[in-house]
């Protein structure tokens, strides 16, 4: 079991496929420092192996080495999800102290102007690069991450290089997700089916070529999929995500389901809303799906596929994933594939 | 195929430890987890570093009172399987 931990919603970078729901959270509302360590020692009680430091951007907290050091000495195995702008050597030290075990490092693209022109930010790139250089002096396993999408996708060859240059013992190739910023920029980030095909003809190459020496992880867009992915590892099955503010819930994008109240840490116990809530109980096993998912023989493999999806596209939460072939909407997917203007402006994340 | 002689240690950032929620050893490596068999586990819990795949047979062997051909056969297919996923370096 793993938990996302949103600490802040704050981040120096603007990139239009945020995973941060459109309506972010301010500053004002974030928890305490005393706030989220009670959160980890009830994850750990909860039975939680990982916790993942996430935001926007987890470093702009500056409470980050405190809680990293409560979480590793709960046993929990703490990783650290940024965009490397703000890892001075000072942060690395104090992060490398308080025991973090990983670190993952987003970079926007291997073309330095074009990363910085998604990224929003100017002169990260170099700041990454600096980053990764400290993730490995430190000891460090380092996992670089590139969101692919139609502007950057033609270079995956090079990213991949990249990631191996840096010595990353790990590298996520993801297409971008299409909620929340993702699905707002959706038709100018979608990549082409050739684009596809053909990053998908490089990773593979390269995972043969790179056994045993780097991990390559591979995220392929809904979009084209026959089958839907097993979100989350299926609905409060294994997954907690906790805003900023203290809302916990079974996937990052679930705020878009309006008709769910999702309870807050600073009221329940997380073993509470684990087990007895109903944003966690609604979509959770199979007893809620549809007759189409129900009798299907991967209803426990990809649990029906992500129910934020099969919302923004169907209106209904509870419908099978348009991703599903054998849904009566997956046309729909097809269709914002036609639809995908590479040349369309971007949206950069508020 | 990897040989008798080489000395298997855990990856950068890798952990295998036991959880008391469990009640069970889980390998713990970036954003990755594996819940391993009882086998797995004795055969994890004899790397450290020092020894090689042919002692790790050895004591297993011995304890468990089984071949010891059979026994360095899953060592060797466990351990090759864990080096390609990253999580033990030969």
């Amino acid at each position: 079991m793993a938990l996302l931990a949103e600490l802040t919603h704050r981040c120096p970078l603007k990139c239009p496929y945020c995973s941060n729901p459109l309506e972010l959270e301010r500053a004002s509302a974030e928890m305490a420092t005393g706030d989220w360590l009670r959160v980890l020692d009830e994850a750990a009680a909860l039975g939680i192996l990982q916790i993942h430091f996430s935001g926007g951007e987890p470093m702009v907290r500056r409470d980050l080495p405190v809680l990293v050091r409560h979480a590793a000495g709960l046993g929990l195995y703490t990783n650290i999800i940024t965009s490397g702008v703000l890892l001075t050597d000072e942060a690395m030290t104090a992060l490398l102290d308080a025991g973090v075990d990983h670190i993952q490092l987003s970079f926007q693209d291997s073309d330095p102007a074009n990363a910085e022109r998604i990224g929003g930010y100017r002169g990260g790139h170099d700041k990454k690069l600096a980053a990764a250089t400290r993730i490995k002096g430190a000891g460090l396993p380092l996992t670089t991450n590139f969101v692919i999408h139609s502007h950057n996708v033609d270079r995956v060859g090079e990213m991949i290089a990249m990631a191996e240059a840096l010595g990353s013992a790990r590298v996520e190739i993801a297409h971008a997700q299409y909620y929340g910023w993702g699905l707002r920029n959706r038709a100018a980030l979608l990549p082409s089916r050739d684009q596809l095909d053909q990053a998908t003809a490089v990773v593979e190459a390269a995972r043969l070529r790179l056994k045993g020496i780097m991990i390559i992880d591979y995220v392929v867009p809904d979009y084209f999929a026959a089958r839907p992915k097993a979100c989350m590892g299926g609905w409060g099955n294994r997954f907690l995500n906790i805003t900023p503010s203290g809302k916990v819930l079974p996937c990052h994008a679930a705020e878009t389901m309006t008709d769910i109240t999702f309870p807050s840490i600073r009221d329940h116990s997380l073993a509470d809303i684990w087990a007895t809530s109903d944003a966690f109980n609604r979509y959770r096993g199979t007893d809620w799906m549809p007759d189409l998912c129900r009798s299907c023989d991967r209803r426990e493999i990809d649990w029906g596929g992500c129910r934020c999806q099969a919302l923004a596209l169907t209106g209904n939460a509870a419908a099978t994933d348009p991703a599903c072939a054998k849904s009566p909407d997956h046309f729909l997917m097809a269709q914002a594939v036609g639809e995908s203007r590479p040349n369309a402006e971007l949206v950069a994340r508020g | 195929m990897i040989g008798e002689d080489a000395v298997p240690r855990f990856g950068a950032g890798v952990k295998f430890r036991f959880d008391k929620v469990r009640d069970a050893w889980v390998l713990l490596a970036p954003e990755r987890l594996f819940q391993p068999d009882e086998i797995a586990v004795e055969i994890l819990k004899l790397i450290d570093g020092v020894h090689t795949i042919s002692a790790i047979a050895d004591t297993l062997a011995a304890r468990f009172e089984a071949p010891r051909d059979l026994i360095l056969a899953d060592v060797v297919t466990l351990l090759q399987d864990m080096a390609d996923k990253g999580v033990i370096r030969l």
